[in-house]
């Protein structure tokens, strides 16, 4: 056992994990079903913002273009990064130019995917995450273990104790919650008032005019892409938009699918620079790393739909309970199963499409109509593809195709199953099910013996 | 690759006459006045070798409703075992032969006590197999949309709980189908499922690739079950109720799955075979 199974059959064994996430998820799942349910449109609107996605998808590389032009007219600076290394050397150049040692960043995947953090203190240079719960796992050494709330496997008790080993000025704090976000604005407030540079991600970015739009709902990120001299935005290409007013679709979309929000909290939207307000430096990183690989993927491309809204983890029984971490990805649940393998290669990640029971959940939560069961079917092709014809579950599943292609050869197999009768113990099922007992006469038998 | 293109080798004269009969059926069910339909039972292989009894009852059930099944002995497997883990190919031949098989039966209506087959036939066919499909039911909608009937004069004095397979609800979209011939039924205690909805955690081959969480959903679904106090599971697929009936038998629960369709058989004068 490998890969997925081995990461979740350790990720079962954690009660505390178990509890909080089933909790959590259990609760943003009966909010969301609310909220959406207010929406008299909603099922055009998923048809809206799947149809500005593919549209968008499929003219990537004039919108991507028409975005650089944008965003340079308006004073800022565009960089093409391949990928991982090449967007953590851009961002780290930029650093040095300006000689910081310190940034401050709003939440963004992106960077967690390239490994931003680790890449710039290879270099000196410190990266405070400013999301509440982003600094709970930065603080802790841990990884996120879902997209929109990453310490959701945490609780007050240990997030307590980390908070008086790890920041100043708590020696008396107890594990209420008001108490524990004001130790933690406490310690942001210093980081945004020092820092000279900001680092975000993107939720999109408007081709026509240039604009990125970060959503969040803390207020940091607004500090992050305001109150910095620099300002470094890494986005994934997938990102881009064609026009200002498709911002209307996602942002009813994105809030009621992901918190469970009517409106979303602080959305900050920006466009190059302005003198005197706000950063005075913008650049502006457009980050491949596999995604062109996964938009050659016909059936697998809807993957670049994705708005981050976390909505397919909610409403998962498989990430409900083994939480993000199993699928050892920055992108868990779901849409990770079907994402990381796209980026990273179907031959680095072949356990991750068979990381569900195809229940169909995750789809229709979907604001952008990703049909992930389709996707997990088409890429376990894939892996089996790569496995070639000599392995052990291909040879059996090539013998059971023989023995359903004809009548003669199925009740032939029919008749050998009875033996089944004898046989206590199938591995991989009877650890916790007992087998179904065999009859000693199959329907075709009853058939034949009472109706010909 | 997976294609949309179909295969050209599914006949369609005969879903043309299948589907000119149904429309007249339903329009006359509806008025009260059913005409005897032939119904082709897909039976599946899962049920055909594992669960006959389902078999058994959906026959029985049809011909106490008046209509005459037939059994296309030709059928084997529609190929969902082999199209859910990755084996499109194999999938796809056996599409072609499942299409062919029942494009020769001469029957008014396919019927089919598996909804994930059913669905596989209806879903998948077309979209990415490339095989026109023949036009099949799974049993609470022939029950319903074209035999217009509900209560199906069954008896069954137990205390009963009914698990939505997730195939059911999303695939076909049956929705309370079968809970409506459920409450017609004489006898029956019916609770309902707390957290229905959520998979029981079979999956096909995720119940051996991924047994650890397999078990851990399932593990949760049999809670729900117990706390209903219910004596009989019942769902529309054997091969979840396989799967909670064998958690549940490993632990002695004293609670027994049941197809559906063995639920609809019984009457006050018939019990199960």
């Amino acid at each position: 056992m490998k890969g997925f199974p081995k990461a979740a059959a350790k990720a079962l064994r954690d009660t505390q994990l178990r509890h909080n996430i089933g909790h959590a998820t259990r609760t943003i799942r009966e909010k969301r079903e609310h909220v959406v349910g207010e929406l008299p449109d909603w099922q055009e609107l998923r048809a809206a913002g799947a149809a500005i996605k593919d549209d968008a998808l499929l003219r990537l590389d004039e919108l991507l273009i028409e975005l650089e032009e944008r965003v340079t007219a308006a004073g800022g600076t565009v960089h093409w990064a391949r990928d991982a290394a090449e967007a953590n050397r851009i961002v780290g150049d930029v650093a040095q130019a300006h000689g910081v040692d310190e940034v401050v960043k709003v939440k963004s995947i992106a960077t967690e995917e390239t490994r931003l953090n680790d890449a710039l203190a290879a270099r000196g240079i410190r990266a405070w995450e400013t999301d509440l719960a982003e600094l709970i796992v930065q603080l802790s050494h841990d990884s996120p273990s879902h997209i929109l709330v990453p310490a959701i496997h945490k609780n007050r008790a240990e997030i307590r104790e980390l908070f008086m080993r790890e920041l100043d000025g708590t020696e008396e704090l107890s594990d209420d919650p008001g108490e524990l976000a004001e130790a933690a604005r406490r310690h942001l407030r210093r980081r945004f008032l020092d820092a000279k540079m900001g680092v975000s991600g993107a939720n999109f970015a408007v081709a026509e005019t240039g604009t990125i739009a970060v959503f969040e709902s803390e207020g940091n990120g607004r500090m992050c892409t305001t109150l910095p001299e620099t300002l470094v935005t890494v986005m994934g290409i997938e990102k881009v938009i064609p026009r200002w007013q498709d911002l209307e679709v996602f942002l009813q979309l994105l809030p009621r699918s992901s918190t469970a929000e009517r409106m979303n909290p602080y959305t900050s939207l920006w466009t190059g620079v302005h003198a005197g307000d706000g950063p005075q430096e913008f650049h502006l990183v457009l980050l491949d790393n596999g995604r062109t690989r996964a938009l050659a993927d016909g059936i697998g491309r809807q993957a670049l739909r994705c708005i981050r809204c976390s909505a397919c983890l909610n409403v998962c029984p498989v990430y409900e309970r083994v939480g993000g971490h199993a699928y050892e990805s920055v992108y868990p649940g779901p849409i990770g199963a079907i994402l990381t393998p796209q980026l990273e290669g179907i031959e680095k990640r072949p356990s991750l499409p068979y990381a569900s029971s195809l229940c169909g959940a995750c789809y229709e939560a979907c604001p952008v109509k990703i049909d992930i069961p389709t996707v997990l079917v088409e890429l376990r092709r894939q892996v089996v593809e790569s496995d070639g014809a000599l392995d052990p579950e291909h040879v059996a599943m090539a013998a059971a195709a023989k023995a359903f292609s004809t009548r003669r050869a199925y009740e032939r197999a029919q008749r050998l199953a009875k033996l089944g009768r004898f046989v206590k113990w199938i591995p991989g099922w009877s650890s916790s099910r007992d087998a179904p007992e065999i009859p000693g006469q199959t329907f075709r038998e009853w058939w034949r013996e009472t109706r010909s | 690759m997976l294609s949309r293109n179909g295969s050209g080798e599914a006949p369609t004269t005969a879903q043309v006459r299948i589907a000119s009969t149904f429309r007249i059926v339903s329009s006359t069910a509806a008025q009260g006045n059913v005409r005897r339909l032939r119904v082709a039972l897909f039976i599946t292989c899962f049920n055909d070798t594992l669960f006959p009894q389902t078999g058994r009852a959906v026959v029985r059930l049809l011909e106490r409703l008046g209509h005459e099944v037939v059994f296309p002995e030709e059928q084997t497997c529609c190929g969902q075992m082999h199209f859910n883990t990755g084996y499109a190919r194999e999938a796809r031949g056996l599409a072609e032969r499942f299409a062919r098989v029942f494009a020769e039966v001469h029957a008014d209506a396919i019927v089919s006590p598996s909804a994930s087959c059913a669905a596989l036939v209806r879903d998948a066919y077309p979209k990415w197999l490339g095989v026109e499909p023949p036009r099949v039911f799974e049993l609470s909608e022939l029950l319903i949309d074209e035999l217009g009937v509900v209560d199906v004069g069954a008896y069954f004095p137990h205390r009963v709980t009914y698990h939505p397979t997730c195939h059911s609800l999303r695939l076909l979209d049956v929705g309370d189908r079968p809970l409506k011939l459920l409450r017609a039924v004489r006898g029956i205690d019916l609770v309902e499922l707390p957290e229905a909805a959520e998979c029981c955690g079979f999956g096909g081959t995720f119940a051996v690739k991924n047994k650890d969480v397999s078990t851990a959903m399932l593990a949760d679904k049999m809670r729900a079950v117990l706390d209903t106090g219910a004596e009989i599971v019942t769902a529309g697929d054997n091969s979840c109720l396989m799967h909670i009936g064998g958690g549940l038998s490993r632990q002695r629960a004293g609670v027994k799955p049941m197809h559906l369709a063995e639920i609809l058989a019984h009457t006050e004068e018939e019990l199960p075979r």
